[in-house]
């Protein structure tokens, strides 16, 4: 495993700028999650490094060495795409056993059985191995591919939204599951994804994509707690941030445009006084819809309020974030 | 507008049976969800209701009158599917106009209906475009136009938002439950989604191999699971389950496990044999006073909160506590339930056992 760094790195598809002047660090044993809408540069980002893309200028280095005019298979690296793409004439075991055959590599045989062994305990798919691979299941097939990648030790692992094509409830035992194999490896992983759940539960780093650019790179904890922008505190947050003008309960410092609010930083009870448009019960949590001043607000009470559609509740900020003109955090 | 009852309906298909007598009520102008894992028999719960499929027995009567054996065309009724089935030669106008023309209204009418459903789904803007051209999301809007827009006595969905990515679906549904509480109609919607159905359903059926396992308010679904699967299926992490064995009496407000007492509702029923403790993720707190120990095997930030795995002598645990308290892997740290949250389970039968908490609420099944 290994260091990967993107320095000024630019890349366009015709006149649309997909990575605009990159730089970033994937330190090695870090699981670096890449976050942005359709279109922000994520996966282009992963196929620059995989060398499937070849940048307009900067440079990618993986270990120190640049590769940028190596081949994808030079590069030694392992990508998962979010559409599985396995040999369907071949079974589990030949698939997984696949790359490992690779001429470059020259794996002795009984290693490649261990390591198929091994690779398949921890996506519980043993029992799977002598399938052929069209006889699985979506789930199964998605395992297989991730197994696929997981037998090689490739200098990093990219994966392009390995999950989104699984149930929800494969994909919260897998989420688990990676960041344990990630963390027992040791392994440097970057990953891309629009689903924040996945971001923030996996990663150890966070960078978000706004139109090709790198706006932000820390912590899930300094993402969410400390966003440079409103772009940014959107990203992160189910329900959503609430973005409302800055001097709607006063007390906004003077360049401020927007004020922040996280439905969980509304306090109920004093302030200003709001209707009920909505009760939304989702169980564990209580969502809460209101209007102040023609404007839609969401906050999270009791689970087991009485509130109804109408009623009135008096509410003020806690822990705001304000934003200027540009979206720029400014307190 | 229409009330919608369903009674002991059944369908076969060859030798196997889809849905094994259901019966349940919709009531006028209700958001009513079908819930279920795929192959539950809620789609074909939904198509009977339709017309689309007919009974192999049983009932079913909109507005008091029974339509089981009738053809669909004769339920006015308004369908719509996932993939959202429009007429790719036609513009916006001609896709929501063409149940109406095809009916024989007049030009002037159909104009006044079309731009009314083009209101009321904030489509005006591109009523004369090409369909080919549209976002999902328009899509979307086009094919819900094309139904609200003959007034139909109800409206019927299939998984209308699966095809969508997760953050334009939380929109629409959004979008969805606003039309209806704007226009009131009976509608009933089938989803896979638990968390779809939660945020939108007024009431919820929940359905595993063709049975109703639970219905009832999506509040009362999720306190009051009345088996197993609707505890599993519903919440996202779903409900713990501590398995234990035990003898109870009538009145019993508490349970022995690994030898420390740990509560629960009181007793409505006896019980003898091997049990789950049913425990909700944000039910469970790390105590050090409590006895009842685990080991953190795994941590998942949230925000505000994080989601905290846990190995315990009874299975795994997940607790959802606050993101500031400390918890490392590896750690051994004492476990507190709500004992007044919990649910029993037969672990045999997978039903939920008779309480205090859940009184009231499983008699509806």
């Amino acid at each position: 495993m290994s260091d990967v760094l993107l320095e000024n790195v630019t890349m366009r598809y015709g006149s649309t700028l997909a990575v605009d002047n990159l730089t970033m660090t994937v330190s090695d044993g870090a699981f670096v999650v890449l976050l942005g809408p359709t279109g922000a540069g994520k996966t282009t980002t992963l196929r620059l490094i995989s060398g499937l893309e070849w940048p307009e200028s900067g440079d990618i280095r993986i270990d120190g060495r640049s590769v940028v005019n190596e081949t994808p298979a030079q590069r030694d690296v392992a990508m998962v795409f979010q559409q599985y793409s396995l040999y369907p004439h071949m079974t589990v075991r030949e698939n997984l056993a696949f790359p490992l055959r690779s001429p470059i590599l020259k794996t002795p045989e009984e290693e490649i059985e261990r390591k198929i062994r091994e690779v398949a305990e921890v996506l519980s798919i043993p029992h799977k191995l002598d399938n052929k691979a069209t006889e699985l299941s979506g789930g199964e097939m998605q395992r297989v591919s991730i197994g696929r990648a997981l037998v090689r030790d490739p200098s990093i692992y990219l994966m392009d939204e390995p999950l989104s094509s699984l149930d929800a409830k494969l994909r919260a035992d897998l989420r688990v599951e990676l960041k344990r194999i990630q963390a027992s490896l040791g392994a440097t992983m970057l990953y891309v994804t629009h689903d924040q759940i996945e971001a923030m539960t996996m990663a150890t780093h966070v960078g978000v994509l706004d139109e090709g650019k790198l706006v932000q790179f820390g912590s899930p904890r300094e993402i969410y707690e400390d966003p440079v922008s409103l772009y940014v505190a959107g990203r992160l947050g189910l329900p959503r941030i609430n973005a409302l003008p800055a001097g709607i309960f006063g007390g906004a410092p003077a360049e401020a445009k927007t004020i922040g609010l996280r439905p969980e930083h509304i306090a109920h009870g004093e302030g200003k006084p709001s209707t009920v448009s909505r009760v939304e019960r989702l169980g564990d949590q209580t969502r809460l819809h209101l209007q102040l001043d023609g404007h839609d607000i969401v906050t999270l009470t009791d689970p087991h309020t009485d509130l109804e559609a109408g009623d009135t509740v008096a509410i003020q900020p806690r822990n705001a974030l304000y934003f200027d003109a540009s979206g720029a955090r400014i307190a | 507008m229409a009330e919608i009852v369903i009674k002991n309906l059944r369908k076969d298909f060859g030798s196997f049976t889809a849905v094994k007598s259901s019966s349940f009520r919709i009531e006028d102008g209700e958001f009513f969800m079908l819930l279920g894992p795929s192959g539950c028999g809620k789609t074909t719960t939904l198509r009977m209701i339709a017309g689309l499929e007919l009974p192999t027995s049983g009932e079913i009567y909109i507005d008091g009158e029974e339509v089981g054996q009738k053809p669909a065309s004769q339920r006015d009724i308004a369908f719509v599917f996932q993939m959202f089935a429009l007429y790719p030669h036609m513009n916006v106008r001609k896709n929501i106009s063409y149940p109406l023309v095809s009916q024989g209204m007049p030009r002037a009418q159909v104009r006044e209906k079309v731009a009314e459903a083009a209101r009321i789904l904030g489509i005006e803007n591109i009523i004369d475009r090409p369909v080919g051209g549209l976002s999902g999301g328009d899509r979307q809007r086009v094919a819900l136009g094309r139904a609200i827009v003959r007034n139909p006595k109800c409206f019927l969905m299939d998984e209308p938002l699966g095809a969508l990515d997760a953050e334009f679906r939380e929109h629409m549904a959004e979008e969805l439950r606003n039309l209806h509480d704007r226009m009131g109609a009976t509608t009933v919607y089938v989803t896979h989604d638990q968390l779809e159905a939660m945020q939108m359903g007024d009431k919820i059926v929940v359905m595993n191999h063709g049975v109703i396992e639970q219905f009832g308010t999506p509040q009362d679904i999720y306190d009051k699971p009345a088996s197993r699967f609707v505890a599993e299926f519903i919440g996202s992490p779903s409900m713990n389950f501590l398995k234990f064995h035990d003898s109870l009496e009538v009145g019993a407000t508490s349970v022995t496990m690994h030898h420390e007492t740990l509560h629960i509702p009181a007793l409505r029923e006896p019980f003898d044999g091997d049990m789950i403790y049913g425990v909700r993720p944000e039910h469970v707190r790390l105590s050090d006073a409590s006895g009842y120990r685990g080991e953190v095997i795994a941590t998942e930030y949230l925000g505000t909160t994080q989601i905290v795995t846990l190995k315990t002598h009874n299975g795994e645990v997940k607790a959802r506590i606050g993101s500031e308290q400390p918890a490392r892997v590896g750690e051994s740290v004492g476990l507190d339930f709500n004992g007044q949250t919990v649910t029993l389970f037969d672990t045999q039968a997978g039903r939920a056992i008779r309480s205090d908490l859940n009184e009231g609420v499983l008699s509806h099944v």
